[in-house]
Parts: C-alpha cells; sequence; structure tokens
C-alpha cells in the first residue's frame, strides 16, 4: 500500500501508541482487500457500542485507546446502546449494566464521538453526499448510504470503524471503488410488495441467497416523485436493505430509477446472474419462529423509526390502550422533534424509547421471552441472540398485538 | 528424528509466538462461537467444539460472523486465554482486527493442510515453522 509520510509517521509510532493502533488496523484491512492507498472520509458511524456486546473487556479496551491518545478527528457518530441513557429504570435495566454502558458512552464521547446512539443517523441530520467516501458501520445504515444516498463505503467493524475515525481515513478498497459498486444480481420479483414487512420479507429472502452480492430491481411498484423518495418509500428501502445486510451482507443495492446511481450507465454488469422471487410466503414463515399468539413485548422502529413513523404510530394509537409492553424504538433526536406524537403514544401506554433497540438490549435479562415486531432484521436475529420467540407481521398487525395482547388472527395465522 | 517445514505467509499481525497446533478444518466466529470466558469453542456442531484454543497456535481457513467478534478475541486476550498466534488461509476483517487489537501474531496465505493438531509451530514475522516428532508408524 502506499501511504503518505504522515501515515508512515504515525505506522512507525512516532505520533503515539493510540495513532499506531489505529493505522494498523487500517493497513491491515488494506492489504486483506488489495488497497493501493487510503482516502480520507467525510463521517464515520461507529458499532460495538452496547455493553451488551462489548463486556467489561472491550470497555478497557475502549479506556486503553482513549488513554494511548486516540482522538477522533472527523464527524463519528455512536451505534445504538443496550438502553435508553435517560430512562433506562423504565425498561427495567439493572444499575450495575447501567453503569457500566454510561461508561462506555461517556469513554467514546471523551475520544470525540457524537453519542447520537442511533442506527439510522441519515433521519439526524447525518446524510452524507452522492459519491463521498464514509467509514460506516452498522449493516443497516451502510446499505442506506450506499443504496439511497449513493456515498461509499464497506461493511466497516467496530474497531475499524473507530480506527477510520481516529486517523480520519479508510483504506480504499471494495465500494470505494466505482467498478465494484456496478450490480451483479438481477432481482426478478414476481409477487406483490406493500407493506413495510413485506420488503423486509423480501429482503431478508434475498440475502440468504445472494451473500455479499450487489443486487439490482426493477419496479418492484415504488413509489417516487420525480427524484424524490417520499417518506413511505424511504421506510420501505430502510426495512429491504436492513434485511438483506442482516440475512445476507448485502452493502449496496440498486432499484432502477429510485437510487441515485441507477441513474448511471452500465450499472448492471452483464455478466449478471439474475434471482427470481415468486413468493414472500418463504420469508414470512422463517420470520415467524412460533405460531403462538401471546407476546411479552411489542417492538418497532429496527432501524430507528423516522419522525414520519413516530406520527404515524400515533395516529393509529390515539384513544387507545395497549395490554403488552409497546417500545418505539428511534433516535433521541427524533424523539425530542416529535414530542406531540410522543405524548400520545405514551398516553396509550407505550414507551417512545431512544438509544436503544431490542437487537442490542439485553431484553432475555427483563424476562421478555416472546416478540412481536415488524422489523425483519429484528425477527431474524432475536430468537438466536435473545433467545425469543417472535412473531413478523405489518406495523398494523404489530400495534393490534399490542392492543389485545395476541397476534391478530390466530395463532396459526403467519401472515 | 523430528520432521520440520518452513512456510512463508503474509503477515497480518507481527509477532513471534510458538505453541501446539490446534487446527480446525472448518472456519471459526468469536461471537457466539467462542466462550470468552473459558475459551472453549462452544458453537454447536463444530469440528472442534468443547476444545480450549488458549495458548494454542490456532489454525483455520477464516474467520465468519459478526463483525463483535473482534472485540470477542480481544476479551480472550485479557482472560489469558487468547490462542498464542493465529493461522489462516484466507484472512478476513474480523479475525485480523481481533488480531490487532489483542496483539496476537497472525499470519494467512498458508497451506493449513501441512499442519496437523499436535503439531508444534513457531512463528517469527511472515515465517511459519512446523515440527512433527516422528511417530512410530511413519513409514519413511
Amino acid at each position: 500500500m502506499r501511504l503518505t509520510p504522515e501515515e508512515q509517521h504515525w505506522l512507525a509510532g512516532e505520533a503515539g501508541p493510540g495513532l499506531r493502533k489505529a493505522i494498523e488496523i487500517v493497513v491491515a484491512l488494506g492489504k486483506i482487500y488489495g488497497a493501493e492507498d487510503t482516502v480520507p472520509v467525510g463521517s464515520v458511524q461507529i458499532a460495538g457500542v452496547s455493553y451488551k456486546n462489548l463486556g467489561d473487556a472491550g470497555l478497557a479496551f475502549l479506556h486503553e485507546w482513549a488513554a494511548e491518545g486516540g482522538h477522533i478527528r472527523v464527524p463519528a457518530y455512536l451505534n445504538p446502546a443496550g438502553m435508553d441513557l435517560h430512562d433506562w429504570r423504565k425498561l427495567g435495566i439493572a444499575e450495575d449494566f447501567a453503569h457500566r454502558q454510561l461508561d462506555v458512552i461517556e469513554a467514546l464521547s471523551r475520544m470525540g464521538a457524537v453519542p447520537a446512539c442511533s442506527c439510522a443517523p441519515y433521519y439526524i441530520g447525518v446524510r452524507p453526499a452522492l459519491d463521498e467516501h464514509i467509514a460506516w458501520s452498522e449493516s443497516s445504515a451502510v446499505s442506506y448510504a450506499n443504496s439511497v444516498l449513493g456515498a461509499r463505503t464497506n461493511r466497516e467493524g467496530g474497531p475499524s470503524a473507530l480506527a477510520a475515525a481516529i486517523i480520519g481515513r479508510t483504506a480504499r478498497y471494495g465500494l470505494h471503488l466505482p467498478e465494484n459498486r456496478r450490480a451483479d444480481t438481477l432481482i426478478e420479483v414476481h409477487c406483490p410488495v406493500e407493506s413495510e414487512a413485506d420488503f423486509g420479507a423480501l429482503g431478508y429472502l434475498i440475502g440468504k441467497q445472494v451473500g455479499n452480492a450487489v443486487p439490482y430491481f426493477r419496479g418492484l411498484g415504488i413509489a417516487t416523485f420525480e427524484q424524490h423518495i417520499p417518506a413511505s418509500t424511504d421506510t420501505h428501502l430502510r426495512a429491504l436493505g436492513a434485511a438483506m445486510a442482516a440475512s445476507g451482507a448485502v452493502a449496496l443495492y440498486h432499484i432502477e430509477g429510485v437510487t441515485p446511481e441507477s441513474r448511471r450507465d452500465n450499472m448492471l454488469r452483464e455478466d449478471a446472474r439474475t434471482l427470481r422471487i415468486d413468493s414472500l410466503e418463504a420469508g414470512y414463515a422463517a420470520l415467524n419462529s412460533t405460531p403462538l399468539a401471546q407476546v411479552d413485548l411489542v417492538s418497532v422502529g429496527c432501524p430507528h423509526a423516522s419522525r414520519d413513523e413516530l406520527l404515524q404510530i400515533a395516529d393509529r394509537l390515539r384513544g387507545k390502550r395497549v395490554t403488552t409492553r409497546l417500545w418505539v424504538t428511534t433516535a433521541r433526536a427524533t424523539k425530542e422533534a416529535a414530542p406531540h406524537a410522543v405524548e400520545i403514544i405514551e398516553q396509550a401506554g407505550g414507551l417512545v424509547v431512544a438509544d436503544t433497540c431490542l437487537v442490542v438490549a439485553p431484553i432475555e435479562a427483563l424476562g421478555i421471552r416472546r416478540l412481536a415486531t415488524n422489523s425483519a432484521k429484528a425477527a431474524f436475529y432475536a430468537p438466536g441472540h435473545s433467545r425469543v420467540d417472535v412473531r413478523f407481521g405489518t406495523l398494523a398487525q404489530c400495534l393490534e398485538a399490542a392492543i389485545t395482547g395476541r397476534w391478530p388472527g390466530g395463532p396459526a395465522e403467519v401472515r | 528424528m523430528a520432521r520440520k517445514i518452513s512456510f512463508k505467509g503474509r503477515v497480518i499481525k507481527e509477532g513471534k509466538a510458538a505453541g501446539e497446533a490446534l487446527v480446525s478444518p472448518a472456519p471459526i466466529g468469536f461471537l457466539g462461537g467462542v466462550d470468552p470466558e473459558s475459551g472453549l469453542i462452544v458453537e454447536r456442531g463444530h469440528p472442534l467444539e468443547g476444545q480450549c484454543i488458549g495458548k494454542r497456535v490456532l489454525v483455520f481457513p477464516t474467520g465468519k460472523g459478526s463483525t463483535v467478534g473482534s472485540y470477542t478475541l480481544y476479551r480472550l486476550a485479557r482472560n489469558r486465554l487468547a490462542p498464542a498466534a493465529i493461522i489462516n488461509v484466507e484472512s478476513e476483517p474480523i479475525v485480523a482486527v481481533g488480531a490487532i487489537i489483542s496483539e496476537i501474531p497472525m499470519v494467512d496465505q498458508i497451506d493449513i493442510s501441512d499442519i496437523r493438531s499436535g503439531d508444534w509451530v513457531v512463528i517469527d514475522g511472515e515465517v511459519v515453522t512446523v515440527e512433527r516428532a516422528r511417530q512410530d508408524t511413519d513409514v519413511c
């Protein structure tokens, strides 16, 4: 790899161990993937924030790196934590866990990260430009940044994103290179795809089958307003991308006429393979791990809900009361931008939960065994990660389950 | 008489180490696949399930799974249960980053079919030396 004189100076340890560790990580990844050099990044998204995943060792690691002089030099935003940073007691989080989680946030903030604690930073003002190089982790955010915004990032891991934040650069390989952004898999969808749950089920099926391919969609009946993506479409794309990145490793996709890069020439390779989807049934079946109707927790907002969704949810809950736990997970900044919707949801007995989500919060420790969600990503991870049974369906089904305590339509119905 | 073979691989994490090889034919995913408190491989059905990786030269084709796995390797190192070194056929980012932050010497681009569990392996930078004591059953 060609390194700048400054990078060589860092690698030799002449600027301290913190920078040496950071450039070592970036160079190691560059070597593996044949990068010629590094590229400056406009922003970083840092995963490895939840204490559930980091443990004491991960926390010690962050403290150590900070003490070694690891200081962040570009805008860097944190992924969700393991709890709502203000209202963790309301969720039932243990005191011990809470103190350690707050310690993680403190350590990363002192290093210079912005404690946004959201997997959807693009809803709270962090919107990279078309073709902008960034270093984001969090698979659903990577998918959105690459596909919906046309920015350029690989699926960075937690430590490599932090390394990129410290040196302000990442190795120039993979999706930083235009030739790697062309689609290699054409997706032909021969069934209706209408709700956000449909898009999630579709994404789950595709991800499972294509691994880390770059899919290309035609049609899908997606509504755009000239070149503008309306809120409903945005919600659908967020669900699609998150699911493909969870069941597979899809970091970039194109939808003809909808996503920005699809308007460029030759974005579908001549040797692209074709994947045909005739039905979403298998997706729904896989994502509903149980035929049981009772639920302990209904959680929506994975990835984090947009302000528009908060308003929609409030609309549906106005004048109603829930009988199960209901979490609407979102960024704190979004919650603060919709106080009236939050009030309505909370009057119905739900909680608008900031800074976390059901994937990285220790829900098993909160006694939750049966979950309902409209997120295919969450439905995919939850049985293994959190040892719960899952019901998956639309927002309407989830909210009805929250109100009645039972998944609508009876135990056997999957959709 | 012992048999000694040397290979040259690609350095992922520079260092010197020695230990008894523990060889897996299957990829290893550290988050959820290795217990950071015991060093045991806990992935159900894994060829090395139940074996302890601590202080062994861990030899496997490549890593897999969640990127949080880098932190799992780090937790193992803090618990003094990390492998002495890691040898891969083809490295991927999770294990590479884990090895770097945990200061575990690591080399890839090695043909691991030449290494057996129990061999004594010495790593020095890009050079991997494998020593196998001769068995009575060896023909030559």
